[in-house]
Parts: structure tokens; sequence; C-alpha cells
């Protein structure tokens, strides 16, 4: 119920939102949560395993029970926790895993079978028989078993992620945060405040007090504007910082539009990388519940988080509360409560010394031992001494104490300390450098020990960066914590520990019982902590119970390892913009427009969009339009863009001797103005790259290398240079974007190239020299890769499209037009030349016959390593080409007709298949054992994924022109 | 004779103002390629001398009256806006196509060049006259800040469209956190 005149909630601002198909009436600044029990719902959700009902218990990110689908127009997001959540007008949830409604769900049969899945039951239960696995237990298990569902679609939501900087990272804004942000601001610093939540204040905006003379709300008010007014400073609200990693980076996910409706281009969150070399840890602590009986039921919830509701949104949970707590500080949640006219039916204290001068009965030494109500708590059973009595309440406030809230610190594998004194982990210092635990957060649960303690870590690290400041220490409240740990209570029934993940201590005992001694494995075992919300509420009393159980001391069961992320993130947001087109960047030709304007389809290769054919009127499969475009170059001419090919720029003194060393074959003899093909070889000996290089000048080369390997070769030659000849004289640059490079291929090549041409040149086969075309310098190579006489004319970038269009417009005049990747590829099948389709990385020179381009007269990269025993010889499997009336298959394998067809009668394999119009027949590059040897052969091409199974001839690779006639027309 | 028609690598391509952040493609002139050889620095320095440029250091850049030397990497400059003069010393390798150049502008400039480089570009730990080679989201880029809330970004030309685009989303983005606020 809403309380009169309490919260920091924005009453002239009502939000309608909806849950579970019921509208509801809250405020600008409620969560989910405070706006649920403001209308007075306890049960929001089902329990993971046994479909419990649950409620509210915490308020915020710890929250294991209260978690919720949200229903965008276009996302459902499941697994949202309602204490997270804020309202919004238009907001549409519902509650999840449930078969049914949300009170009556018929998988709460889960709960009357509970004997039976216990810690362990899917090792025990569903062994056998085991085929029943998959088809069966699985997807029940998984239905009665789970958590939020989602739509299925893409989440097709705005998100982003980004980077900062700064030099002090504060995370957390209680008392020792904001004093933390407060003085290294003012020393200067360049300071980032993150703080989870949406408002600035930590617990002071739950617990008030006073500080430095006025009340808490005041102080923070003042500290904020403070903090706003500095340049220096930034505040990043509702930013959970999720992990700590290397050199000063944190991870953070900021909510940025979950709490309005979607709009166009807002994100929904964003995954800052933080860089920051000193951090203030003050997350404050996690309040631990107590394991009683039944301690699951809705209206059941941690104390801090009743006194949250009640000052920080304005919301009673319950109208008559019991409050069951072992510290002093969760009387204040009482004397709150009772201050805002709540009824506080008792307060449970099981210290027996502790005070008992409340305005309300208090049973000193008693414990909670059960609860009752369905769907809701109605009553609790306490016992005290040797008595049990029955309290009537809707709402028990329990703490069973609290845990610093250290995850960040073991993030780097730190290791946290027990500290008896406060029953509890603290963290050690230095687990993450640079980055100090200061405040609840290493254990000074007073306000004085947080304001004390994030004054001072400020200090040091202004002092670190060399900025002085001097700031007084405003006084607050430095009581002491007078906490008796209680863990669990003893009972006969089950008592939650876990509550997202269903684990009761009898879990952890039996655990213990079957030999799961070790905190790591009972964790496995139970799967304890192993729910969204990580066990923030049940780690450490889990572990104690175990502790118990095992009979050791919690310091010698150790705690399980706390990784990243703090908070469930999205991966969406760390992988914003990501999605679809945006996974990698899209490399466009200078033609595209007038490829696309042509219908051609575009493939990617290599990042590169590039036209796969071109189809005319009447052609009906991709075929046709490939046949034609061969037969086109065969018969008269194409042109196709060829830019995306790598090019080197290599200058230099040494550049020929550069180029001997990266290449099998020589190229310091090339004479300038003329092309060579040259194989690049690995380190290890086998096939890098193969292409051609210009010599342009008498100290100057222009290296092609395939598209494929355009940046590897790159890599490699930067690799040699910098390894092996830093000192020569030789610098090297691609210049592959700098070029628009067109192929002309065709019996009529010549007479299209020289059509637009200032001045017609007869160039050899494999010339190159430089051209000018409508007034621009280009250059102009006579090279081949379909095996027609052949040119490649470049132009620099900007005038690619222009050229690209004329050519074009040239060729139609000639019977000739432009042609895709399909039909470059069979052009060069037919001609027996190689791709990275064949040299894939397995391959050597002399598996494709060329070994004798490997120069015997100087060395070159790879050179020994090819000359190892099996890199050459009938053993390998050798380039042959195949020929067949069917249809053949890349990726077949090849075998003996009339052996039997398993792995070791393989005799090689396909790597390049196209129909080929020219020949008339199927045409294939392989590799086949002995293959040279083998021209001729009959061989059994078997495709099991495609069902083929064809007879093939082996043949020499190259069927079109084998003498090179055409092309040196 | 084909009259061949220039197209800049963003042609169509109309200014951005969004976000207190401008972004257009920029005009550099021609861009050359300066790598010194071993032992050419001497030599190299009188050819820049000439037009009143020595070569930068790492991670910097030397402006002259629209005339840029660009630091590149390990022994290797841009020179911008010029026709480079006879240079000795150096293998000189015309670049002017190889790149698209945007101008990112404004004072939300930063906070745009925050969600896609991950690099510390804050105006005080990124001063006027450096520059980076570091990723634009996946593209190789050379950053330079070139004024007081002005950036040059060198990118691939083939993928300038993707560059603008990911400038482009990350301003809209900022621009629609900003509309929430008010």
């Amino acid at each position: 119920m809403r309380i009169d005149g309490k919260g920091l909630i924005d009453r002239t601002k009502p939000v309608r939102f909806r849950f579970d198909g019921k509208d509801y009436a809250g405020y600008k600044g409620d969560t989910l949560a405070s706006a649920l029990l403001a209308n007075d719902v306890r049960l929001i959700g089902r329990s993971f395993k046994y479909h419990r009902p649950r409620g509210v218990l915490t308020a915020g990110s710890e929250e294991p029970n209260a978690l919720v689908e949200v229903l965008g127009p276009k996302n459902q997001t499941p697994n949202v926790r309602a204490t997270v959540q804020e309202v919004f007008e238009g907001l549409v949830t519902q509650s999840q895993n449930r078969l049914g409604s949300l009170r009556f769900d018929l998988l709460a049969v889960n709960d009357y079978l509970s004997p039976f899945l216990s810690a362990g039951f899917y090792y025990k239960t569903f062994m056998w028989p085991r085929a029943f696995w998959e088809g069966l237990y699985e997807p029940i298990i998984r239905r009665a078993a789970g958590l939020g569902s989602l739509s299925g679609k893409h989440d097709e939501g705005v998100y982003e992620k980004a980077f900062a900087f700064c030099d002090v990272l504060v995370i957390g804004s209680g008392p020792a945060g904001l004093m933390a942000a407060l003085t290294a601001g003012q020393a200067g610093a360049d300071v980032i405040l993150a703080e989870e939540s949406h408002q600035i204040g930590g617990r002071l905006l739950s617990d008030g007090g006073m500080i430095g003379g006025m009340s808490a709300g005041d102080w923070v008010a003042s500290v904020v504007a403070e903090l706003t007014a500095m340049p220096n400073v930034r505040i990043m609200t509702r930013t959970a910082v999720t992990g700590a990693y290397d050199h000063g980076t944190y991870g953070a996910l900021e909510r940025v539009g979950l709490h309005k409706p979607a709009r166009p281009n807002l994100p929904r969150e964003c995954f800052w990388r933080i860089v920051a070399p000193h951090a203030v840890l003050a997350t404050g602590a996690l309040e631990r519940p107590i394991a009683f009986e039944n301690n699951d039921r809705p209206g059941i919830m941690m104390a801090s988080a009743v006194r949250t509701y009640l000052n920080r949104y304005g919301v009673s949970p319950g109208k008559r509360v019991a409050v069951f707590a072992n510290t002093d500080a969760a009387r204040g949640v009482a004397r709150d409560l009772m201050a805002a006219g709540v009824q506080v039916a008792a307060i449970i204290d099981p210290r027996p010394d502790a005070s008992a001068v409340e305005d309300c009965p208090v049973h000193l030494g008693a414990e909670v031992v059960g609860s009752r109500g369905r769907l809701g708590l109605t009553g609790i059973q306490v016992r005290k001494g040797g008595e049990t009595f029955e309290i009537e309440t809707d709402c028990l406030a329990m703490s069973g104490g609290w845990n610093p809230t250290l995850h960040l610190t073991c993030h780097m594998n730190g290791r946290p300390r027990w500290d008896a004194e406060l029953a509890a982990f603290v963290p050690m210092d230095g687990a993450v450098p640079g980055l100090v635990a200061v405040g609840a957060a290493n254990g000074s649960m007073s306000t004085h020990g947080a304001l004390a303690t994030g004054h001072a870590a400020a200090l040091k690290m202004a002092l670190a960066l060399g900025r002085k400041v001097s700031i007084d220490l405003p006084e607050a409240e430095d009581a002491p914590y007078g906490l008796k740990p209680v863990w669990a209570v003893e009972g006969k029934g089950r008592a939650w520990l876990d509550f997202a993940n269903d684990v009761t201590t009898k879990d952890v005992k039996l655990a213990a019982q079957e030999g799961f001694r070790s905190v790591e494995h009972m964790k496995r075992y139970t799967t304890q902590g192993m729910a969204p919300d990580q066990g923030k509420s049940s780690n450490v009393s889990a572990l104690a119970v175990l502790a118990d159980a095992t009979g050791r001391g919690i310091p010698e069961t150790g705690t399980t390892t706390f990784r990243p992320p703090y908070v469930p993130v999205s991966i969406a947001a760390m992988g914003a913009g990501g999605r679809g087109e945006g996974f990698a960047p899209q490399r466009f030709l200078t033609s595209d427009q007038a490829s696309r304007d042509r219908g051609a389809p575009m493939i990617e290769a290599g990042l590169w969009y590039r036209p796969s054919y071109f189809p005319k009127p009447g052609e009906k499969t991709w075929r046709e339009a490939c046949d034609r475009e061969v037969m086109m170059v065969r018969q008269a001419v194409g042109v196709a863009d060829v830019s995306t090919l790598g090019k080197i720029d290599i200058q230099g003194k040494d550049a020929g001797r550069f180029l001997d060393f990266v290449y099998t074959n020589t190229f310091s003899t090339l004479p300038v103005g003329r092309v060579r093909y040259g194989l690049m070889l690995r380190e290890d000996g086998l096939v890098l790259d193969d292409g051609t290089s210009a010599r342009l000048g008498a100290d100057h080369y222009l290296m092609t290398t395939t598209t494929a390997a355009a940046g590897l070769v790159m890599r490699h030659l930067d690799f040699v240079h910098q390894a092996f000849c830093a000192d020569w004289q030789v610098r090297f640059i691609s210049a592959t974007e700098a070029w628009a490079q067109f192929a002309i291929a065709g019996p009529k090549a010549r007479e299209l190239v020289n059509s637009f041409l200032e001045a017609p040149v007869d160039l050899p086969f494999m010339g190159v020299a430089p051209v000018r075309i409508g007034g621009v310098d280009g250059r102009l190579f006579r090279i081949s890769f379909s095996g027609e006489e052949g040119y490649e004319v470049a132009v620099p970038t900007r005038f690619g499209e222009a050229l690209f269009r004329d050519l074009l417009a040239r060729a139609e005049t000639m019977g000739g037009g432009p042609y895709g990747m399909e039909a470059l590829n069979v052009l060069r099948i037919e001609k027996g030349f190689i791709t990275h389709a064949e040299i894939h990385g397995r391959i050597t020179a002399h598996d494709i016959g060329m070994e004798k381009m490997v120069s015997a007269k100087k060395d070159c990269i790879g050179k020994a390593a090819a000359q190892r025993p099996g890199m050459w010889g009938p053993e390998r499997e050798q380039l042959v080409g195949l020929k067949a009336a069917d249809t053949i298959s890349a990726g077949a394998h090849l075998f003996v007709p009339g052996m039997e067809i398993h792995r070791e009668t393989d005799q090689g394999y396909v790597t390049s298949v196209g129909w080929s119009p020219t020949v008339g027949a199927w045409l294939g590059l392989g590799f086949l054992k002995d293959g040279r040897a083998r021209v001729g052969e009959r061989i059994r091409l078997v495709d099991h994924l495609r069902g083929l199974d064809v007879i093939c001839e082996v043949c020499h690779p190259v069927f079109h022109d084998p003498e090179g006639e055409k092309l040196r027309a | 004779m084909p009259e061949l028609i220039a197209k800049s690598a963003l042609e169509g391509f109309s200014a951005q103002h969004l976000a207190g952040a401008t972004l257009a493609e920029a005009e550099v002139g021609p861009i050359t390629s300066v790598a010194v050889y071993p032992d050419g620095a001497k030599a190299l320095a009188k050819g820049l001398k000439s037009i009143g440029l020595t070569f930068p250091a790492p991670n910097a850049f030397i402006e002259k009256k629209g005339t840029r030397i660009v630091w590149n990497g390990r022994d290797q400059a841009f020179l911008t806006g010029v026709v480079p003069p006879t240079l000795e010393g150096a293998a000189v390798s015309d670049q002017t196509d190889g790149w698209a150049v945007l101008a990112l502008g404004g004072p939300g400039a930063v906070d745009v060049l925050a969600r896609l480089v991950p690099l510390d570009l804050r105006l005080s730990a990124f001063p006027v006259g450096r520059v980076v080679r570091a990723p634009v989201n996946h593209m190789n880029a050379v950053i330079l800040r070139t004024g007081d809330y002005a950036f040059e970004v060198m990118v691939f030309r083939s993928m300038a469209r993707t560059a603008w685009h990911e400038f482009e989303a990350a301003m809209q983005a900022l621009a629609a956190r900003a509309a929430m606020k008010s």
C-alpha cells in the first residue's frame, strides 16, 4: 500500500502500466516492484524448479525472485528484474515460468514432487534408458524448469556500445562513493561516477539519517549539485559496472531507454568499456536472508528492501509487518514503519542480549521457524525457548546481516578474506590493480566509516595523480554493527537459500553427504548461485551451511569464484551494431551501382560485393547467364571489375631483391614494362598466394595478390621485411583502393582497348605501359585470367564508375558486355588457373605442378621447408582436371572405380567445378594421389552430401587453348 | 574518347548535423605516401623543407597553409593537400584515391568518436596536431584532431559508406538520448 507523504517518487506524474493483462497505476520514479507492491500485488512469479509462488525479495539488482517479461512492440525481454525496471506510461509486463495463470500454475505439481527433485536429480533419475534423454526427459525438464521465454524473433532494438576514459572511476553513489567522487572531483581529476540505480544516493535514499548537520537527502542533493557543476565529473546513472578487466578496464551496462517507451534511434542499452587507472569500489553491501522453513513466500522480504520501499517509494509492502533480524541496524526498519503509521507486529531477534526497548513487541532469543499463506504471507511461527507461537503478519522483514558487495575485486582471480567480526567476506587489498574498496563494500558499515574511507581513498588517488585537495569530512553516525550470525534456523521442512534456483539447506547438506564437500562441487551439484542473480543473496549463507555440514569453519570452506558480469548483460548490448549487415564493413566497387542497375545479384568476397552474373531478359537461371557470358568472352569481349585484387606498390633499390626473397621465382631480372606470374610460399613451405608483379620502373614494382589474400600478403611482406631485412632499401604500401581496375578479355579485347586510349599501344603478352584515357593517367596491363587475349586497365578510383560504364557501352557495340564472378570462375577452370579454392593452405608448389617455379639459383621464404620429405612426390595429391558428362561438385571425393567407398580408399577431392559451354562438359579441378601420372584414367567422384556418384575422366588441368596461343595472339 | 567524370567516395551524401556534431565528406586534395628509406632522412628533409615541412614525429602531423604531413606508421607519412615536390630519400606513392576522408566536427564530435573508437580521444588526451591509427568499429582508420572541435577520419575508400553509416548511427543515437532528456 502507498504511504502518504513518503518517498522520492513524483506524485505529480502518474503512469499506467500492465502486469499479466491487468492495468495498474504507479508514479514516475517507481520500479515495477514498488508499483506492484503499492497496488498490493505480492505474487509476481513462480520459482525455477518447484514453481512455488514468489514475490519481491529485494529492492535492487540482486533480486532473485521477481523476474518478469517486458513486452515491447518489437521485443520480448525475459528475466527482467521488477526491482530494476522503472515503470513508464504503457509499460507491458507479464509473469514467467508458469503453465496456466500465475495463481494456478499447473506446474506447481513439481512442488509436491520435491522429494524426487533434490540436488543432483538429473544425474540420478534420468540415466536410463539413455536414448530417452534427448527425446523425452530434456524437453520436459526444459519446459518445466526455466525462466522467461524469448519471442523467437530477431531483436531489432537499437543498442549502443561506447568507450570512456577517466582518472578515477567511482562505482556506487552511496555515502562512500559520493564522498570519493566529491574529493576526486574537487582535486580536479576526471571522474566518472557510475550508479546502477536511476537516482544518486545509494542507501542514504533508503535509510535517511544526518550528515554534516543536514538530512541525508539534503546532503545527497547538495553533493549532486556540486558534482554536476564540475566539468571534470560525469555522473552516469542507470549504469551498473559489470566487470573488472586487465589494465584498468571496466565493463558497464547502461540502461539508456528501458525506462521509456521505445523511440526511433534511442538505444535500449549501452555497453561501456571504461578505462581508469584508479577506481573506487563503493558498492555497499547486500543483505542476506535467513534460511527457515518456507521462507520463500510472497511477503517475506529483506528488511533493507522494506525500508527502501517505504522511504524511497512511499510503499509499505504490508499492513502488519514483522521483523526477523540479528543486527541493530535492522531495528531502523521497524522504527521507520511505525513512524509512517504502519503496524509492526513484532521484532524477532535471535540475540538474547539485544535491546528490547522498541514501540512494538520484541522477542529476544527467538527465531522464525515457519510461515503460512499459499500465495502470500499470512502468518509466521516463532520459537522462543522451547515454546512456539504464531504471529499474524502479511510482511516479514528479515535480515541475517550483510555481505560486502565485493564481486568486482574477485574478477581477476582475487579471493576475499573472511572477517569473523563482521561474519562476512571482505575484499583483499590490491586484488584488482588500481581498485580500492571503501565503505560497506570493504566492511566499514557505518555512515561515518563510509564517508571516511571514501574520502581517504580519493585523497590517495588525487595524490597519485599529482593533485592536491583539502576537503572536510562531514559528521555522521558511527554506530557499531552488533551482529550475531544466524544462517539457518533448525527445522524439518525446506528452508530456502537460493531463491532463484530453488536450492534449500537440505540440498546443500545432501551434497555434503554425497561427497561434494568442496564449495565449487556443492555449487555445481546443487546449482546454488548459478541462476541469473549469480547467488548474490545466497552464496555466503550456502557455504556457511556447507561449512556446518562438513564440520569445517567458513574460512576453510572458502567461497566460490565471482566472475563477470556482476549483473546480467544482454548480448545485444555487447554486440551493439553488429547485427546483420553491421557484422563487418562492406566494401563497394566503383562499378557497384552500374552492376546493380543491370540486375546483377551481388555476392560477398573478402568483404567486397561483386556481381555474380548479369541476367538478360528471358534468362531463367543463373546458368543461362553464366554460359552466355563465358561464350561472350570466348567469342567477342567481356568486361569485369577486378579492382578487388590486392595491389601493393613496392619501391626502392632493393625492391627486386625483396621480391626475389618472397616469391619462389626471380623478379630482379624482369625488364621494366613487363609483368611476371609469381608464386609465394609461407615459411612452412606451403603455397601462400599467387599473382603477378609488374615492373613499372628500375626501382618500382606493383604486386598483385588474390582478393582473398590481399591483407594476408601485406601482413606477410611486413613480417618478412621487419624480421629478416629491415635494413634493405625497400618500402611498400597497399594501393588496392587507389585504383579501379577492369579486365577486358576476348578476341576483340585489343579492338576495345584501342578504342578508348588516347594513343594506341602495342603491348606484348605480359607487358605493362602507362596510358592516357580521356585526359586521365592510367595503366594498361596485358594479362589474362580467362585464357583469351586479355588486358587490365587501371585508373584512379574516382574515375572508376565512369570508365566502367563507358567500357560496357563500347563492349556492347562489339557483341560483348560485362561478365560476373560465375563466368570468371568457369573461364579460369577451363584454362586450369588456380584460385584459393586450390591453394587452400595445405598445398605445395609440387602439388600444383609448379615445382619448377621454385628457383634453384636463389633462396626464398619457404624454400627450405618445401624440400622436406613428404612435401612432394607421388604419394601426395596433385592437381588434375576432371571431365564428366553429368553434374559434379566441389567438395566431392575421388575413388578408384570398383573399390569400396570409405576413408581409407580416398584418392583425393574436388576443389572447383563448372559447366563449360566451351568444352560442352562438366569440368573440375581437384587433387588426386599421384594425379599427373594418372591422366586418362577414369575415376569415381562421390559426394555423399549432395548424393552424387559420377565417373570422371582425369585430365590435364588446362582444357582450353593448352598451348596459350590465344592469350599471346 | 571516353569522358571520365570523377566521383568522390561519398558522392551524394550530404552533411549531417545531429547531436552537436557535423559529419561531412572532406576534400583534402592529393594524398601522397612518403616512406623514408634507411639513411634517407637527410635527403627527404631537404625536399620537405622546400614546402616548409619536416617529417613528423610518431602520432603527430604538421600543417602549413593547407598542406599537411601526417605521421602514418613507422617511417611513413602522408603528405596531403599538395602535389608533392621532388622528394629524395623516400618511396613516394600516390594514395589520393585510396582513402575517403570524413570530417567530424562540433562539440558533440568526441562523444560520437567514443561510440566507435576504443582510444582515449578526450580533448585533454588528444590535442590538436595529434594523429592515431585506430579502429573505427571494424575498420582501420587514421584519425586526426585538426581543430578545437574538429576531427578528420580517413578510412579505406571502399568502406566509406560503412564508415558514414556508423558515424551517422552513433549521431542518431546521441540525438535520441538528448531528446529523451529534454
